[in-house]
């Protein structure tokens, strides 16, 4: 059998001593920049508002600005190094062919304020990757304005809202299940709404009952992640639905778990209005270490004239073109979005076509229900449910036992090579750990993976303090955040 | 072709240890009525040549490659390569947001080395980890400004970035919120202190979505007379040469970061830059990297003041932003670490005066005047007889992207045409643009 892959030997990120600071590098008089001089006559322009000072930036040179950003790097974990089994981010491998999309001169050097005539192909990108996205979701119309998953959130609510003033009344209420990304909650305030909470069941599921309970003319919608964020497969999602419906409320799908049903079922067909996809999870776009993602939003026909405007159109000619939705919202960003994580997603959707896309979901839940298999016994996991992308173990029995807590288990992980799950989500588990292995790591690594786990595990009961102690083979160990908090050094020049 | 690696064998040890039968079987306990039971209608698979081939000629549909002279926050500045070549690196492009700091120290150094120089350039204390862009952190500075003065009017001046005051306006509807706008008058905001009031905020842009260099002091006077903050739009390219934000009174600077170390990209990725006061830190938007030492006393740098954060503390959070821009932060560190203090005076410096330069051509050009008659920086707004979407519709043809048309967003401004200039543009393409534009009206 193959040797696992996807575990990264600690040497990459062995380097031990810290980095200094550019400040601390930095020599008067040092340069790496360099202009052709000035081939216009200078002006004597006294402009007003003008500077006195230079700012207070490093001076550096080349080679140094090089060393100390290739040392950084190696600091670093990354989904290139090693498996990343983050749940609910789905750090699945990136390909480099939609890194090189996103470097074409082509589209990486134009202008946002191209005209249409001259932007063509730019258009072309945005269109079919709604054709691909709207046939994979059950929708008819998409924006790709919104650049992240919570900008999604933010623009379904404000078409949510505009949907039901239209109606005469923009209603009170958004209901959502108290295991929902928070996120949720703050786009919820953020759009004028108040956020009614609701309980999952002991199968993790909505509470159907209690859902029925809170729908009423004053509610104006339900976000829902399907499969939720216990990695489980909403069973009554087409009554949930119906009951929203009922009241003339519209449900909005936070697709941050979309990879696990592609090609399998779509959120149009089980009832929801609004989708919002992060392109940076399902579609394998980089997450460049906290961002740019982006987060298309699809709706439904009916939906579709409340869209932010301008959104890319097939003109009658036969060329693409802009237009403005007649009810639209209004913009909810500067340009069209992050144009090239979009692109990148396209060269992903079209590697992979129809078939290939389906393929990402049955490995994906392939890969989670054979972990959780592997790991099942070791840990409690929570709801006797099959788990789709991804599954929620507890280490509460762990922690009764040995007080390892989930965190010590997640910082041994480091140790030995993997990235930590998530951790302590979704808040309705004691001792969460959220494991989503993508379906991009082999069999071998899934295998040494649990290994790894079952090993931390089993070393809770023998060597309690060294898995509380952990990391102990990284760049640094636990930093003191109760000290970063109370006296906050945010820049070089609050530490002088 | 896909990018998983199990092979039919692997698949069928998988399934056969979990006791299903095939890979359908898997979803067997799905709701049968949520089940697809056709394949989509979605492309057929492509090799990875296939691929290449297939948006090689999707962008061969865009016109690129013309001289770029249009702004409005997107410039087109020399991008050394030393930027792209750190900024690409592997282990900065496919981490996650950097919640293990054991193992993401990189990430977080580099991002409080981003909020070092952001701080320093705009000459405000604290600076985030960054935003989506200049516009939604416009929205962000109203939010923020709206949670600390509990007051509920906006004042923005007429000159903010159209695209900025539209995201503004789309939340401001849904908050209730009024947002008053001050006219421009000969190309400066001029603010009426009588206006519906009191301002939560004061917003202009320095410079103003047409170029000209506003006057901080009348902003600041409106601002203190009101009890209203002060915030100001700012184009970081300039911070070389013109007085920081801070130093001029504002308590807060944002605005669109792209010129530092990021392509055009077609306007995305690009990235939201904002610095405030200590005063406001704790309703600062967005991540924020803190330095701190590890148990063995090391230097480590952590996320910090979480509790702002929609994680932490979902409906009562400053703001709802979870995913930023990260890598594009990192990428305006590299090149304002690469200019240094006298490469971002001098990149400054030069887009001034070639701006000046052209400016000066363009006005001996037949039918072609100053919008206004107010000091400008490197951008500047022209009326021409021509219709300015056909100017750029016929520069195009020439080989020039000839600007931002205004007149759609300022309908006060017939013919107009906002035209930027930066350090890249060499004598020959100012007086090339020139000749082109002459042709264009005589043509026409």
């Amino acid at each position: 059998m193959p040797e696992p892959g996807g575990r990264a030997v600690s040497s990459p990120l062995a380097a031990a001593g810290a980095e200094p600071t550019l400040d601390r590098i930095s020599a008067p008089g040092r340069a790496a920049w360099s202009l052709p001089p000035l081939d216009v006559p200078a002006a004597d322009l006294d402009l007003p508002e003008s500077s006195a000072a230079l700012p207070p930036l490093p001076e550096l040179s080349e080679r140094d600005l090089v060393a100390h950003f290739t040392r950084l790097a190696s600091r670093n974990f990354a989904v290139d190094i090693g498996a990343y089994p983050l749940g609910s981010c789905t750090m699945k491998y990136n390909p480099k062919v939609a890194d090189w999309a996103a470097e074409h001169p082509g589209f990486r050097d134009l202008h946002p304020s191209l005209p249409a005539e001259l932007s063509q192909g730019a258009l072309e990108v945005l269109l079919d990757t709604e054709a691909i996205l709207c046939e994979l979701t059950g929708m008819a119309r998409a924006t790709f304005q919104p650049p992240a998953g919570a900008a999604g959130e933010l623009t379904g609510l404000l078409i949510m809202r505009a949907y039901h003033e239209a109606a005469g009344h923009p209603r009170r209420a958004i209901v959502i299940p108290d295991s929902a990304h928070g996120t949720n909650p703050a786009s919820v305030t953020l759009a004028g709404y108040e956020a009614v909470h609701i309980p999952s069941n002991d199968r993790g599921m909505v509470d159907l009952a209690a859902l029925r309970e809170t729908m009423s003319a004053e509610v104006a919608g339900l976000m829902l992640t399907n499969p939720n964020t216990l990695g489980l497969f909403e069973e009554d999602i087409c009554a949930i639905a119906a009951a929203v419906h009922e009241v003339d409320g519209l449900v909005y799908y936070d697709g941050a778990n979309l990879n696990a049903i592609l090609g399998v079922a779509r959120p149009g067909d089980m009832g929801f209005d609004i989708v919002h996809s992060n392109l940076h999870k399902t579609f394998a776009t980089p997450h460049g270490g906290g961002g740019p993602g982006s987060g298309p939003v699809a709706v439904v026909e009916r939906l579709a004239r409340f869209l932010p405007g301008p959104i890319p159109v097939r003109l009658p000619d036969g060329t693409a073109g802009w237009e403005v939705p007649d009810n639209s919202i209004g913009r909810v960003h500067g340009h069209q979005g992050n144009f090239l994580v979009v692109l990148r997603a396209l060269a992903y959707m079209r590697a992979l076509g129809g078939a290939g896309l389906r393929r990402v979901a049955e490995r994906a839940v392939l890969n989670a229900r054979y972990l959780e298999h592997l790991l099942a016994g070791a840990y409690d996991i929570p709801f006797p449910v099959p788990c789709m992308h991804e599954f929620v173990a507890s280490a509460a029995a762990i922690k009764r036992a040995t007080g390892v807590r989930a965190m010590d288990i997640a910082k041994s992980l480091l140790d030995l090579g993997f990235h930590a799950p998530t951790v302590y989500f979704p808040l309705i588990v004691d001792e969460a750990l959220m494991i989503e292995p993508t379906e991009t790591e082999s069999p071998e690594t899934v295998e040494a993976l649990a290994a790894a786990m079952l090993d931390i595990a089993a070393r809770a009961a023998t060597e309690p303090d060294s898995v509380k102690g952990a990391p102990h083979r990284t760049p640094i160990g636990r930093p003191d955040d109760a000290a970063a908090a109370r006296h906050p050094v945010l820049t070089w020049a609050m530490g002088d | 072709m896909d990018f998983t690696p199990h092979t039919d064998a692997d698949v069928e040890r998988m399934l056969a240890t979990l006791g299903v039968a095939d890979p359908a079987g898997l979803f067997g306990h799905l709701p049968a009525e949520v089940l697809l039971d056709h394949p989509l209608d979605l492309p057929q698979p492509m090799a990875e040549l296939e691929v290449m081939r297939y948006l090689d000629g999707l962008a061969g549909l865009n016109r690129s490659g013309l001289v770029c002279f249009a702004g409005g926050g997107v410039y087109d500045h020399f991008l050394p390569p030393v930027v792209r070549a750190l900024t690409l690196r592997p282990e900065f492009v496919t981490s996650y947001t950097p919640y293990q700091a054991e193992v993401a120290q990189g990430v977080l150094q580099a991002l409080f080395e981003y909020q070092s120089m952001i701080a320093a350039i705009t000459g405000l204390p604290v600076a985030n980890a960054s935003l989506y862009d200049g516009a939604t952190a416009g929205l962000e500075a109203v939010n923020l400004a709206v949670a600390a003065t509990g007051r509920r009017v906006v004042w923005v001046s007429r000159a903010l970035h159209p695209h900025t005051r539209e995201v503004i306006a789309t939340l401001a509807h849904t908050r209730d919120l009024a947002v008053v706008e001050h006219p421009v008058v000969g190309g400066r905001t001029a603010w009426a202190p009588d206006a519906e009031g009191p301002p939560a905020l004061v917003v202009l842009g320095q410079p103003n979505y047409l170029g000209v260099i506003e006057d901080y002091g009348a902003a600041a006077t409106v601002a203190r007379s009101t009890g209203a903050l002060l915030a100001a739009s700012v184009d970081p390219m300039l911070l070389g040469v013109l007085r920081s934000p801070g130093e001029a009174g504002c308590d807060i600077a944002f605005g669109e970061g792209q010129p530092l170390g990021n392509p055009m990209s077609f306007g995305g990725p690009v990235l939201g830059v904002f610095a405030t006061t200590e005063a406001l830190l704790r309703r600062m938007p967005g991540r924020l990297v803190g330095r701190t030492t590890d148990e063995a006393g090391r230097a480590a740098f952590t996320l910090t003041l979480r509790t702002r954060e929609q994680d932490i503390r979902r409906e009562r959070a400053s703001s709802n932003i979870c995913t930023n821009q990260t890598l594009n932060a990192i990428g305006a560190a590299v090149h304002l670490a690469w200019l240094g203090p006298g490469g971002l005076a001098e990149a400054g410096r030069q887009s001034i005066q070639k701006a000046h330069y052209l400016a000066g051509r363009l006005a001996r050009v037949k039918g072609v005047r100053a919008a206004n008659p107010a000091p400008f920086a490197r951008e500047f707004a022209i009326l021409t007889p021509v219709e300015p979407a056909e100017v750029v519709s016929a520069m195009g043809e020439r080989g020039y992207l000839a600007g931002i048309p205004l007149s759609g967003d300022y309908p006060e401004l017939p013919g107009g045409l906002l035209v930027a200039v930066t350090e890249q543009r060499t004598r020959d393409e100012l007086d090339g643009y020139t000749a082109a534009l002459e042709e264009v009206i005589a043509d026409a």
